[in-house]
């Protein structure tokens, strides 16, 4: 069971969490929504869950839920630009399937 | 993917703190009732009067309060103008269809040209929708009661036959009590989930539904965890209520009971004959006391009554697999739904029919409620194992009218929803600032032979050339079947939509007809198909023509104008003749022959226009 993050993603993890003057690290999850059914979820964590499984990536401390971790296995973190558009995108070996606007998957 | 920013800690925890309340609800014909998970395991929740069945029935009192469940049916006799029953009959049916039911009904129906039809009742006219909404806060306020608090959301039924309007409608009555819809359930395949059947691979399974006022029989298969409707049929006059009747119409036979009786004798007669039905289920014979007429009823005596009723729906049973194109031995399971399937003489005729044991651990009364229950918990997250979303196919393709009153599907039948596709179309006519958005729902391919579900123009799309407009149309199905299709003009960004909406109901059969038809006519159709389209292009090449003589006939010599005329002519009318799109295409290309010579000669006119008066030197630099 892993969560890796590619340089560009920590470096803008640890940035956020600077900018933001709390919170101890990211979390990374999973939500029952969207077209295709699961969408991810990406937020700071100011109290870890008594269930959470942390890793540590680099200096930051990733907290994942059991449930999501049985969809994020295997899952890096990048930080890309698109354009315009920068932000994290979610590598996640276990998806099967995207909706086409690419807010949901399916695993 | 989309990219993500880091968001605020908050969505995420409250929601697994606090589970979902999510319900199951079975919105029937003749009751309703509501089911929760509690430590895994779905149950039905009782309402205030203790019992588990709520009778669909509202009641439009003289102080203003509205009756529902129990309390309601009591007036069923008494004031049955202002008592609506069996109001899920009328639940998103257009005008037209209620004018066929209309002097059915024991109460009054008005019906208003363009709008929704309503019942009169002594709170002014009521919509079918209203009604039903007043049945499903009564029921939603049970499971108020067990959790303390508002319902979060709720897995409606529906009958698998249910169409978009009425799904719609359905949707429509749940918002308008508060109700968040989960999800569209279709009965069957909440019957299904009820027994776990969705666990196993695949196979076939029959959903044998004998309520109190209706029967239905549905063919389903189930692959990967996917229910698909294979067919329906029934008859939503038949069910536990007829045979109520033979049992008091034997009744007052025996013991000489005139036929002109007074309604309260009618309503004690009719009670003995429903609590000799359920005695018979038991025991192998009734005694049955009446008005100084003692007598006993067997259970045999009973079977023989009814026969005729249940074999009627034994027949039923066989249409429907052989619409579904399956033998009785490649079902897996059955499944009996309904409280009359609770009589001995069915489930042998079942059995014997499918040549199976039918599945009857479960109160068949509840079944559906457990398993609506069962999908909205998992729906609602709060399973604990892995989750499983169940996924329903669209019955019928959805489509778009083209050019030449053709169906062109867009997503075609059994695409598991939720589901959105796009398609490009484009103008036909030069300067063209408008467009017919015209969706269809059927197999078939000319749009005559399908079923209209909507229409909207797209306006302002700027003139240009015929062919050079981009629309891009998308038709999006969400989890419930609804649909909501909207079309962009990609140049100007022109866009325009909608939802579908209430409009007219299907017959219960009318989805297996329609699919029935597209494979009896299929030849047929696919020779319109091309003749059609060989119409569309000889009045593109008219079109074209006309348009090009009126503007260059300067360029041609007046014999050779006249023979194009001539050609253009004789196309126009061999196109309206002609029944044969080989023969239609073969003098299309003809035509279009003979004017290669002009198209070539119009190309060098308007080259030589662009070009005149510019030195070399000029067009170089640009």
């Amino acid at each position: 069971m892993a969560i890796t993050m590619t340089e560009a993603a920590q470096l803008h993890v640890a940035r956020n969490l600077s900018a933001r003057q709390k919170g101890i690290g990211v979390r990374l999850g999973v939500k029952t929504t969207g077209c295709s059914g699961l969408s991810y979820l990406l937020e700071f964590v100011d109290e870890a869950l008594k269930e959470d499984r942390v890793f540590d990536v680099g200096t930051i401390k990733v907290f994942v839920d059991p449930k999501s971790l049985l969809f994020l296995d295997g899952t890096e973190l990048d930080y890309v630009k698109e354009g315009i558009n920068e932000g994290f995108e979610f590598k996640n070996p276990n998806v099967k399937n995207e909706c086409g606007c690419g807010e949901s998957f399916h695993v | 993917m989309a990219l993500m920013q880091i968001a605020e800690p908050g969505v995420f925890t409250s929601d697994r703190r606090q589970p979902m309340r999510a319900v199951g609800i079975d919105l029937g014909t003749t009751n309703s009732l509501i089911a929760i998970v509690e430590d895994g395991a779905p149950k039905v929740l009782s309402d205030s009067n203790g019992g588990f069945l709520i009778p669909s029935v509202v009641h439009y009192e003289k102080d203003g309060d509205v009756l529902v469940g129990a309390n309601a049916q009591l007036k069923v006799l008494t004031d049955p103008l202002n008592t609506l029953s069996s109001i899920k009959r009328l639940l998103g049916r257009g005008i037209t269809d209620m004018a066929r039911l209309g002097d059915k009904l024991p109460y009054e129906v008005e019906l208003r040209e363009g709008g929704m039809p309503t019942i009169l009742t002594r709170f002014g006219p009521v919509s079918p929708v209203q009604v039903s909404s007043e049945i499903l806060r009564c029921v939603a306020s049970a499971g108020k009661s067990y959790f303390g608090s508002e319902i979060d959301g709720a897995v409606i039924t529906v009958p698998a036959y249910f169409d978009d309007s009425q799904r719609q409608a359905t949707k429509d009555a749940a918002t308008l009590a508060g109700i968040k819809v989960l999800r569209l359930l279709n009965e069957p395949t909440a019957a299904a989930i009820a027994y776990g059947l969705n666990e196993s691979e695949e196979g076939i399974i029959a959903v044998y539904d004998l309520g109190g006022g209706t029967f239905d029989i549905s063919v389903l298969r189930l692959t990967k965890g996917v229910f698909e409707v294979l067919a329906t049929g029934g008859n939503s006059a038949l069910g536990g209520d007829d045979f109520d009747r033979v049992i008091a119409d034997w009744l007052c036979e025996q013991a000489g009971i005139g036929p002109s009786i007074d309604p309260s004798t009618q309503r004690l007669v009719m009670n003995i004959a429903r609590s000799a039905k359920e005695d018979l289920t038991r025991a192998e014979c009734t005694s049955i006391t009446t008005s100084g007429w003692r007598g006993v009823l067997s259970r045999e005596h009973f079977n023989k009554m009814i026969d005729s009723l249940i074999s009627e729906t034994m027949q039923t049973c066989k249409l429907v697999m052989r619409d579904a194109n399956i033998k009785s031995n490649q079902i897996k399971e059955v499944v009996l739904v309904g409280g009359s399937t609770r009589i001995p003489l069915v489930r042998e005729k079942v059995n014997d029919l499918f040549g199976c044991k039918a599945r009857s651990e479960l109160d068949p009364d509840q079944v559906v409620a457990l398993g609506a229950a069962i999908q909205a918990n998992n729906l609602a997250g709060n399973r604990q194992s892995e989750e499983m979303l169940l996924l329903d196919v669209l019955p019928l393709s959805l489509g778009i009218e083209t050019m030449g009153g053709l169906t062109e599907k867009i997503i075609p039948r059994n695409t598991t929803i939720p589901v959105s596709k796009s398609q490009e179309f484009t103008t036909f006519k030069d300067g063209q600032t408008a467009m017919t958005i015209h969706i269809v729902q059927g197999e078939r391919e000319l749009v005559s032979d399908c079923r209209s579900l909507a229409r909207f123009d797209l306006r302002n799309i700027p003139p240009m050339v015929a062919g050079s407009a981009k629309v891009l149309v998308t038709y999006q199905v969400d989890a419930d079947g609804l649909l909501n299709v909207s079309a962009m003009e990609k140049t100007s960004q022109v866009v325009s939509q909608i939802e579908v909406k209430p409009s007219y109901g299907l017959e219960e059969n009318e989805i297996l007809r329609m699919l029935d038809d597209s494979i009896r006519y299929s030849k047929n159709d696919i020779l319109i198909r091309n003749l059609r389209e060989q119409q569309v292009e000889a009045d593109r090449l008219i079109e074209d023509l006309t348009s090009a003589l009126d503007r260059d006939s300067d360029i041609l010599t007046e014999n050779e104008l006249l023979s194009l005329q001539k050609s253009v002519a004789d196309l126009r009318i061999f196109r309206a003749e002609c029944t044969d799109h080989n023969e239609l295409s073969a003098r299309i290309s003809t035509v279009a022959k003979t004017c290669e010579s002009f198209a070539q000669r119009r190309m060098n006119k308007s080259i030589k226009l662009a070009l005149a008066g510019q030195t070399l030197e000029e067009l170089e630099k640009g």
